[in-house]
């Protein structure tokens, strides 16, 4: 059994006050993390993710409990010596414009460097293994106000993992980046976790992403509560739901996502054929407030086909039948029944 | 990163300029000297006229030797202030550091009976110089205090500019309300104080002065790696193992140092501090300040040794206030460097 990187016990965090008593926003917080996994925190603006990240970071004090870094008490380790298990990937974007990008990794060398900060063999090394592990050995030369934010953000982590530490936290690192670059990033990190037994955790809002790449997720409620688990069960269990069920918009278990939900359905539809056209049929009803039905006795029926590269879909009600073959047309025509029926 | 090559050659560049500039500086002035006797009186030799041997000696040499220290000094402190600050436009000057170092100076000037003139600090003897040099310091010291503690509030780099020129004349109107009260000998003493000059600085003060730097500069250079560790912020410095209380108080602790002693015995010298990192950095295009450290005061050693040639304005008898000149060529310099490399806001957050 391996020994966890991250280990909680009885875990308060929250603030201290110098006259006050402390404002505490989660308890009885005990968490694991092993080496090798990669947990995303998720949890609604303000449930305290970013105190709980800055807490295990040590760069806010515990209210009570303790947390121990690779078996060592937090508390007990000095800077120097927590630089070396731990390392850090924040949100804000970084402003470094005359250092180049090889510059930049090679500060995460600081707490293995002499006084002066000359790099060693080993210290190239890993500053060159570190660029090749996020695939920025290609930007090594160029300046770092040059790259885009995700390019930006992936020389970040690069520093980090040339830190040489067991852990990587990541306070919401996909925050500024553009979708793509949010997927890779994702992609990166899993497959950090997976290949070089780091531990990585990061706090997100990307709920989407963190189903498909978590190993485990630490879901914060904004009562403070912490629920954790593979994200497969806690879907199934109902507990993600429940974290993030707000008015508007539900989770919908078949496809993982949440979707904007508007209005109830006052028209009950079935959807069959070709089952990637009527995911996306699915996706434009929820849009319009109409949920499909599995039920195969709705009183609409449309079936989805692909004929000669072209959509063709049938709406059927009662006797009517109408073609079309586009899912715009498609909806205006059952807008125009929804109307009828009103 | 190691110095790379063209890093390399050019601080191998700028220090030949350095050697070109000081020769120079010796040269020209209001007597002429020739080349081969300034030679033979720089080597210990003897020459043909005992006056030349004088001026040298005792005036030319000194003074070159003197803007060679505010030319490091001030740059190294405007480097360590814009890193720290995080800030484009911090330098001594310009967050009111030298009128600190002002009030400092006027403190010991008042409790003496005096006025804060270079005349008044030469009677002081070396025991004076040294008690000047702490008050100047501490007085530096406590404005960037008062600033940091301001910076750490508020992230808005024009907001701190504003709030350092506010304390700049809280300080400055400190020494007002005692030149008030002076005699008009004294205030035509402070105000000749505040023109800067390299002149002033001879003898025993000349010693004390490159001791006080050279030990300022020490604390920089060795300070460099944190000074690094804090460009990409403090949150990202602190995750890297720097102790940022530490680090700010050895960084507080050199610029005071620097800034202090210089502007006791110069006068408040502008514009130098702001101006040389940024000529460097867009000369070096680097940041990392191990290599700029040695650079700024390469350049600024250079910048201030020109600043001197043209103040004595050679062949004439006039010598204008040093701190008219560094001004003059100063702002456009940042104006300059804002404008052609447009590199002020990406350095900085």
């Amino acid at each position: 059994m391996t020994e966890p990187v991250i280990k909680t016990t009885d875990l308060s965090i929250g603030y201290k006050f110098r006259n006050k008593a402390p404002r505490i926003i989660s308890t009885g917080l005990n968490l694991q993390l092993f080496p090798g996994e990669m947990v995303c925190l998720l949890g609604p603006n303000g449930a305290g993710k970013s105190t709980l990240m800055r807490t295990i970071a040590g760069l806010q004090p515990v209210i009570s409990g303790g947390i121990e870094i690779d078996g060592m008490q937090l508390a007990a380790l000095d800077p120097g010596e927590l630089a070396k298990k731990l390392s850090l990937v924040l949100t804000e974007r970084v402003e470094a414009g005359n250092l180049s990008v090889g510059e930049v990794v090679s500060l995460g060398r600081i707490p293995y460097t002499g006084w002066l900060g000359k790099l060693s063999d080993r210290d190239r090394d890993k500053i060159s293994w570190a660029l090749s592990a996020t695939e920025t050995t290609i930007f090594q030369h160029q300046k770092i106000n040059r790259l885009s934010d995700g390019e930006r953000q992936k020389v970040m982590l690069a520093r980090a993992l040339a830190q040489d530490t067991s852990l990587i936290l990541l306070d919401e690192p996909t925050a500024h980046l553009d979708l793509p670059s949010r997927v890779e990033m994702m992609r990166l990190l899993h497959q950090l976790a997976r290949r070089m037994n780091k531990a990585i955790l990061l706090s997100t809002h990307e709920l989407d992403l963190a189903l498909q790449a978590a190993d485990k997720l630490w879901v914060m409620k904004s009562d403070g509560s912490l629920i954790m688990g593979t994200p497969e069960d806690l879907v199934l269990n109902g507990s993600f739901e429940a974290a993030f069920t707000k008015s508007g918009f539900y989770f919908d278990k078949s496809s993982g996502s949440f979707t904007i939900h508007q209005e109830p359905a006052s028209l009950n539809v079935h959807v069959s054929g070709d089952s990637q056209i009527v995911f996306w049929i699915k996706r434009a009803l929820q849009r319009e407030g109409i949920t499909a039905w599995e039920n195969e006795s709705a009183d609409i029926q449309i079936n989805a086909i692909e004929e000669n590269d072209a959509l063709k879909l049938t709406i059927s009600q009662n006797e009517e039948i109408s073609t079309h073959s586009s899912i715009e047309s498609l909806i205006n025509k059952l807008n125009l029944l929804r109307k009828s029926l009103n | 990163m190691a110095p790379s090559v063209s890093h390399k050659a050019i601080l191998t560049g700028l220090a030949i300029l350095v050697v070109f500039f000081f020769v120079l500086d010796i040269m020209l002035g209001s007597v002429k000297i020739p080349f081969d006797q300034i030679l033979k009186i720089l080597t210990g030799q003897q020459t043909d006229n005992i006056a030349w041997v004088f001026i040298i000696e005792k005036i030319r040499l000194p003074k070159a030797v003197t803007a060679v220290l505010v030319g490091c000094g001030l740059s190294v402190s405007g480097l360590q202030m814009q890193t720290l600050f995080r800030n484009p436009l911090a330098g001594p000057s310009e967050l009111g550091i030298t009128a600190g170092a002002g009030l400092g100076v006027a403190a010991v000037m008042l409790a003496g009976g005096s006025s804060a003139s270079i005349y008044a600090i030469r009677q002081l003897g070396v025991s004076g110089s040294w008690l000047i040099i702490a008050m100047a310091s501490l007085g530096s010291a406590l404005v960037l205090s008062i600033i940091l503690l301001i910076a750490g509030r508020i992230r808005d780099n024009v907001i701190l500019l504003i709030v350092g020129v506010m304390i700049g004349t809280i300080t400055l109107s400190i020494v007002s309300i005692w030149q008030y009260f002076s005699q008009p000998e004294q205030l035509q003493e402070y105000i000749m104080w505040t023109f800067g000059s390299l002149g002033g600085v001879t003898q025993y003060h000349l010693y004390v002065l490159s001791g006080v730097v050279s030990f300022g500069l020490l604390i920089s250079f060795a300070s460099s790696k944190a000074l690094n560790g804090l460009l990409l912020g403090e949150n990202y410095a602190r995750s890297m193992g720097l102790t940022i209380g530490r680090t700010r108080l050895i960084i507080l602790a050199s610029t005071s140092i620097l800034t202090g002693s210089i502007t006791a015995f110069c006068g408040p010298i502008g514009f130098v501090g702001i101006a040389i990192p940024h000529i460097t950095r867009s000369l070096l295009g680097t940041s990392d300040h191990r290599i700029l450290i040695p650079g700024v005061c390469l350049v600024g050693t250079v910048l201030l040794l020109i600043c001197d040639i043209i103040a004595q304005m050679p062949g004439t008898q006039t010598v204008l206030p040093i701190n008219v000149v560094t001004s003059l060529l100063g702002a456009p310099v940042v104006i300059w460097v804002i404008i052609s490399r447009n590199n002020l806001r990406s350095s900085f957050s």
